[in-house]
């Protein structure tokens, strides 16, 4: 279970989350929504400890993310699959190494490593890509990298930050699909940044709303959509102010 | 006028806090040594062997001129098998590791300054610590590792290559004999004038491999921040190295 607890940050002057508030039951899927720059993102670093509140914290399992040393931290983070909005793949690795980076640090040994990639890859249809290095492919198969870099942890947790920001309906279609078959083969706990409404109603168990650095709302997707709160029902239907 | 001063004052210390952040965490990153052991090996293939073609292109020119300078400025007045003495000298107390120095702060300080800041940007680094890696084994302590054993080693190669090169041109140029060149090359060599600028080769790859990650590594800001980074790595770094090679002579050559 994953619950931010009265986070708060600020960026120089500026208050990013103020009093974030959310728990994320285990083997559901919670999609936070909100406009561009409110801090949806900022708040899914703070699970991994990429970021440090100012005040309140994220609790992991009853883990204290701030205040974890550097081997708890680490072992928190072997928990943890993040799949970054632009994928960060690394430029100077083939998928296969991208892949095998984070499965070099388990116990396990190359022909483990290299079955784990291979399945990972089969999962998001990209069998076949492994000679490849990231510069090779497009922005929807980085993006199904990312996933797969992932999901090739087998974490407990998965982390998806703007998954289907930039790339066309289709693509954007099909990465749903993958987190949806994600959580259904692996059942994980999902955490799920986006402002892609369709691709909310699809993955998410529950959708939560940022606004002005706390929750505004959170509920079903069927509570959402039938939202009466005016600043909720703006975003969801896309209306200009 | 007295707040700007308290801010400056302020910022200062800030720097040499974060300096201190930085070190503590690139030393807690030491007893990993499976993670930068390997990663060590490539660095120092990138840092010494891709760098040695223009170390030695500098070192060969350098050779000629001195030995030429020399020649200039003795006849006349000194015995001309003191060019061998000034080659020699030259070569292995000052210009062998400075001008590699600057020239390798130039071609390694920033090229890595590039490689971590845009890794930083596209959030590669932050990608390895979800992936459960400690940025500064994985990405800083191989490349001041290489930085700190190839330095030298290129220095090394440099200072043989000026000083061969300086021996042709006597032997080309000035109608001095190898025995004549190697007289002068003898003279007051001291292998304090080797250990002496190897030490100082190393403190210079130290200095700007360390600096090239700091800098990196505090990219922010997209393209514009990583070009910005690239230059204030070249810059700081060769300040930085005259610096030092000022502060070896005082503590070392006194």
């Amino acid at each position: 279970m994953i619950r931010f607890q009265d986070v708060h940050k600020s960026f120089g002057a500026k208050s990013v989350l103020a009093g974030f508030t959310l728990a994320v039951e285990d083997r559901e899927t919670v999609v936070i929504i909100g406009y561009s720059g409110t801090g949806k993102s900022v708040a899914l670093k703070h699970v991994v400890g990429l970021l440090q509140p100012d005040a309140g914290d994220v609790i992991v399992d009853g883990r204290a993310v701030s205040t974890l040393q550097r081997d708890a931290l680490t072992a928190l983070r072997r928990e943890i699959g993040f799949v970054f909005q632009f994928a960060a793949l690394f430029d100077s690795m083939t998928v296969f190494d991208n892949l095998a980076l984070g499965l070099r640090r388990r116990d396990l040994s190359e022909d483990e490593i290299a079955e784990r990639v291979r399945e990972a890859l089969a999962l998001v249809d990209l069998t076949g890509a492994e000679e490849s290095y990231p510069a090779e492919l497009s922005g929807g198969m980085r993006k199904r990298v990312g996933i797969a870099r992932a999901i090739a942890l087998r974490p407990r947790y998965l982390l998806y930050d703007e998954p289907t920001t930039g790339l066309d309906p289709v693509t954007s279609a099909v990465i749903d699909q993958l987190m949806v078959r994600a959580r259904e083969h692996l059942g994980v706990t999902g955490i799920v940044v986006t402002h892609d409404m369709r691709s909310a109603y699809t993955v998410g168990d529950r959708i939560a709303m940022l606004y002005d650095g706390k929750i505004r709302q959170v509920g079903t997707v069927a509570q959402i959509q039938e939202t009466e709160d005016p600043v909720v029902r703006q975003f969801i239907e896309g209306r200009p102010a | 006028m007295i707040e700007r001063l308290g801010r400056r004052t302020v910022d200062a210390i800030k720097v040499v806090g974060r300096f201190g952040h930085f070190m503590r965490d690139v030393a807690r990153a030491v007893p990993d040594v499976a993670v930068w052991g390997r990663l060590t090996l490539l660095q120092m293939r990138r840092v010494g062997v891709d760098s040695l073609p223009v170390a030695l292109f500098i070192a060969a020119f350098t050779g000629v001129v001195l030995a030429l300078q020399a020649s200039y400025t003795f006849t006349g007045t000194v015995p001309l098998y003191f060019v061998g003495t000034l080659v020699g000298k030259t070569m292995m107390l000052e210009l062998g590791p400075v001008l590699v120095g600057l020239a390798l702060a130039g071609r390694v300080g920033a090229s890595m300054a590039a490689e971590l800041g845009t890794m930083k940007v596209t959030e590669q680094v932050d990608a390895l610590e979800t992936l459960a890696y400690d940025p500064y084994s994985f990405l800083v302590l191989p490349r001041v590792l290489a930085g700190t054993t190839m330095f030298p080693v290129i220095a090394a190669l440099a200072m043989v290559t000026g000083i061969l090169t300086g021996w042709l041109a006597s032997l080309v140029l000035l109608d001095l004999s190898t025995q004549e060149f190697l007289k002068g090359l003898k003279l007051f060599y001291r292998f304090k004038d080797t250990w002496y600028g190897l030490f100082k080769s190393a403190s210079f790859g130290f200095t700007i491999t360390l600096v090239g990650c700091i800098v990196g590594l505090r990219t922010r800001g997209g393209a514009e921040g990583v070009g910005l980074g690239t230059t204030r790595a070249v810059v700081y770094s060769a300040v930085l190295l005259l610096v030092l090679d000022a502060f070896w002579a005082l503590v070392l050559l006194r």
